[in-house]
């Protein structure tokens, strides 16, 4: 336990030191989310029904372009490779340092999306469901996205080639986290959705920091 | 007759064997597509519902059927590749991967073209057609990694892990998919049988089998290419190819 906790302090100490990176994936996200309706037009009823896709598909991206984070300055400097000799379990720093990136760029894109929802004039209730989703699914893309990292630590173009290994993995995500706010103004309900994105977080909880350590492992033999 | 399996783990015994097989397999391959393809445009019947159109689904059927299959051969390749870190089994992988995605490529075209007479449109957003279009993201994604890396080894495993995290993750992307969006016509076909005529099925069985051989065919191909390239400083290969002149 202590292995996570300490990786976990470490990384975050380490973001912090290094705010500007924290800064622009939420920039992006701002970014993103602002270019939509410069491209599709400020008519608020289209905004409001497009709103939950952008702002997931929005998130997916900023998520993603942080990827390279994860492990790089480890890597780069050698760090990485003391752990993997520690006697801790490496698929419990893993988890240490996913928890640390989603803190990094997850949790500020959740606490900004009711801002950006409001600027594609979303109901109060819709926000309070969209910031539910994206609070279970922005850490599955962390967890996925640990294993991409990984798999492409170190290769040149690494950063688009991520992009074609993580995005389709990200799709059930996006499919369940857009759905529960799109049920959820249709009247429907969106409950059934956000229990399933608390499913795929557990499994992914589950599954992902093994197979991430088993591709550190991998890259780093 | 027992037949040693393991065997043909090794790439010197692979090799020849792949070579003798290859021209029965090519001549199944020839012989099936051209019998199913005359059924399939000849014999078989007008459909009454959907007219003439419908003959694609003899190539579009199958070619959805051998990517979707493929996927699963090449990640217990991998798997094998990993667990008993064999050479064969990583090449044979390696060798999986670009059929797979040209059966998913052939799946996603013919379904475009079947589209435009049913549906009006070359492309809906349908289920299925979504997750045969992510197939043949994570078949690209494969091939990319694998071609990103130029240390083989790493290669050949990093490629293997990300192929069995894809087949983990298939059915829950074909579910969350189908949930989402349906409108593709439901499976004619399953395992307690068949609704569909005779004269139609045969066809579509005919040149799965087809579809079947020409997999072995191609990777096979590339199969004995990979291992002349990786054991070109092995002993057989350098009297193979003295023999050759």
């Amino acid at each position: 336990m202590f292995a996570v906790t300490g990786m976990v302090r470490r990384d975050v100490i380490l973001a912090m030191r290094r705010r500007a990176d924290v800064l622009t994936t939420l920039f992006f996200f701002v970014i993103v989310a602002a270019l939509f309706p410069l491209g599709i037009g400020p008519e608020m009823a289209t905004l409001r029904i497009m709103g939950p896709g952008v702002l997931w598909v929005a998130a997916l991206l900023a998520s993603m372009l942080s990827l390279g984070r994860m492990f790089a300055a480890d890597y780069a400097d050698g760090t990485l490779e003391q752990m993997l000799v520690l006697p801790q379990p490496l698929s419990l720093l893993v988890l240490g340092k996913v928890v640390a990136h989603w803190l990094g760029s997850g949790l500020p894109l959740v606490l900004l999306s009711p801002v950006l929802g409001l600027q594609y004039g979303l109901a109060p209730d819709v926000l309070k469901v969209l910031v539910i989703s994206l609070l279970l699914g922005t850490p599955v893309l962390s967890l996925i996205g640990a294993i991409g990292a990984a798999l492409t630590l170190g290769l040149r173009g690494g950063g688009v080639l991520v992009a074609l290994l993580v995005l389709p993995l990200y799709v059930p995500v996006l499919i369940f986290g857009a759905g529960a706010v799109e049920a959820h103004s249709s009247g429907l309900g969106g409950e059934g959705h956000l229990s399933l994105l608390g499913a795929f977080l557990l499994m992914a909880l589950a599954l992902s920091p093994w197979a991430a350590a088993t591709a550190l492992r991998i890259s780093l033999d | 007759m027992a037949i040693h399996w393991t065997k043909y783990s090794a790439p010197s015994a692979f090799y020849p064997m792949a070579g003798r097989s290859l021209p029965w397999l090519a001549a199944g391959t020839l012989l099936l597509t051209a019998v199913g393809v005359y059924m399939g445009l000849f014999s078989a019947p007008t459909d009454y519902k959907q007219g003439e159109a419908y003959r694609i689904m003899f190539i579009h059927v199958p070619a959805a059927w051998m990517s979707m299959w493929l996927y699963i051969v090449m990640a217990a390749y991998a798997g094998l590749g990993l667990v008993y870190n064999t050479r064969m089994a990583h090449m044979l992988a390696a060798a999986t991967a670009p059929t797979g995605a040209i059966f998913a490529f052939l799946a996603l075209w013919t379904g475009a073209f079947w589209g435009r007479p049913m549906w009006g449109a070359w492309w809906v957003w349908d289920a299925r057609l979504t997750s045969e279009l992510i197939l043949f993201f994570l078949y690209l994604g494969v091939m990319a990694l694998r071609a990103a890396i130029d240390d083989r080894q790493r290669a050949d495993r990093a490629s293997a892990l990300l192929a069995l995290v894809g087949v983990v993750n298939v059915p829950i992307i074909y579910f969350s998919v189908k949930w989402w969006n349906t409108l593709h016509q439901g499976a004619t076909i399953d395992f307690s049988g068949s609704k569909m005529d005779r004269s139609m099925l045969w066809p579509m069985l005919i040149l799965t089998v087809a579809f079947w051989l020409y997999s072995f065919v191609t990777i096979f191909l590339r199969a004995r290419c990979e291992i002349l390239e990786r054991e070109r400083h092995a002993e057989w290969v350098g009297e193979l190819l003295d023999n050759r002149g």
